[in-house]
């Protein structure tokens, strides 16, 4: 799998901590795998909206990957429950039906993208890059500009 | 079953298979099936209702889903392992949900269900309305075939538009 640039946490030279929720144990390795070639790591992972909610208050991720067709508690129902607890959630919908509806509703719940499975990493990476803004430092490789 | 309701998922299929198996995907037989399903290995079935109604089916024979599972875990996986299966109920989520989208953006509006692995030997007998049509998409790890039954729940507006003028 292709490497990147490492996505570091500005206030600490961290990696950035992700909340992977998916019911699907295949998608949430398949992010797991993503996301860790972008130097991030794994704070907490759930199964469906309802676990998601708990996840997060105990992980305290820098960013949330949801997917929206979960059994239980959806994922856009989880995403407005999380941003009416945290406001400054940053939550990012990756979800295989990706129509005009969904998009908006998610946004207007308080997600802040959205990615359509089948995921490209390069499209994950920049929309995360997005969504942390200023939060997040593009790691400069060993060596570089030297 | 119309054709414009197939496509969705035959340009699903390929987009899905080819980027996720990091191979080129044809199709080779295309068939009605009107009488009941019956499994062929590791099969996982998505559930759709609203404006169009139905199931797709996704099925691989057991060695072709170890393959597959295998590739996308990148490590050879035990057929005991339950990655094999949640592989297949993913790939059919992709391939239903990018389907869906297509056909949302063409006016229809329903609603996806999560994928549920397909573990009886048959499936309902099809009906005139949901006669399934039978689609092998062949990889270079194996074939995949999707069995789907799909019927209209609401008039199209074309049909409203010549039962209107009285063809």
């Amino acid at each position: 799998m292709e490497q990147f640039a490492s996505l570091k946490r500005s206030k600490d030279g961290q990696p950035v901590r992700y909340l992977v929720v998916d019911d699907s144990v295949f998608a949430r390795k398949n992010l797991a795998r993503i996301v860790e070639t972008f130097g991030g790591q794994v704070a907490g992972e759930a199964g469906d909206g309802m676990t998601a909610i708990t996840e997060y208050d105990r992980t305290n991720p820098d960013i949330v990957l949801m997917d929206i067709t979960m059994p239980q508690m959806e994922g856009i129902e989880a995403a407005e429950k999380i941003v009416a607890q945290h406001p400054e959630a940053r939550i990012v919908m990756v979800s295989s039906v990706g129509y005009q509806e969904n998009i908006v509703a998610a946004l207007q719940r308080g997600a802040r993208h959205f990615v359509q499975k089948p995921v490209k990493p390069e499209v994950l990476y920049e929309v995360i890059k997005y969504v942390l803004g200023e939060d997040v430092a593009v790691a400069q490789a060993a060596g570089a500009g030297a | 079953m119309k054709m414009e309701l197939i496509q969705p998922f035959i340009n699903a299929a390929d987009a899905v298979l080819a980027q996720g198996l990091q191979t080129p995907m044809s199709i080779g037989n295309l068939s009605m099936e009107q009488e009941a399903y019956r499994r062929k290995g590791v099969a996982a079935v998505v559930a759709i209702t609203g404006d169009i109604e139905g199931r797709i089916v996704f099925d691989l024979d057991p060695e072709t889903a170890l393959r597959v599972a295998s590739f996308f875990a990148g490590a050879e996986l035990p057929a005991s392992d339950d990655l094999v299966k949640e592989t297949v109920c993913e790939l059919a989520n992709q391939v239903t949900g990018n389907a869906v989208t297509t056909l949302n953006d063409q006016g229809f509006h329903f609603r996806v269900h999560p994928p549920a692995l397909h573990t009886s030997e048959h499936g309902p007998t099809n009906t005139e309305d949901t006669e399934a049509l039978v689609i092998c998409c062949e990889t270079a790890r194996g074939n995949v075939f999707m069995n789907i039954a799909l019927r209209y729940n609401v008039r199209l507006p074309g049909d409203l538009a010549a039962a209107a003028a009285g063809e």
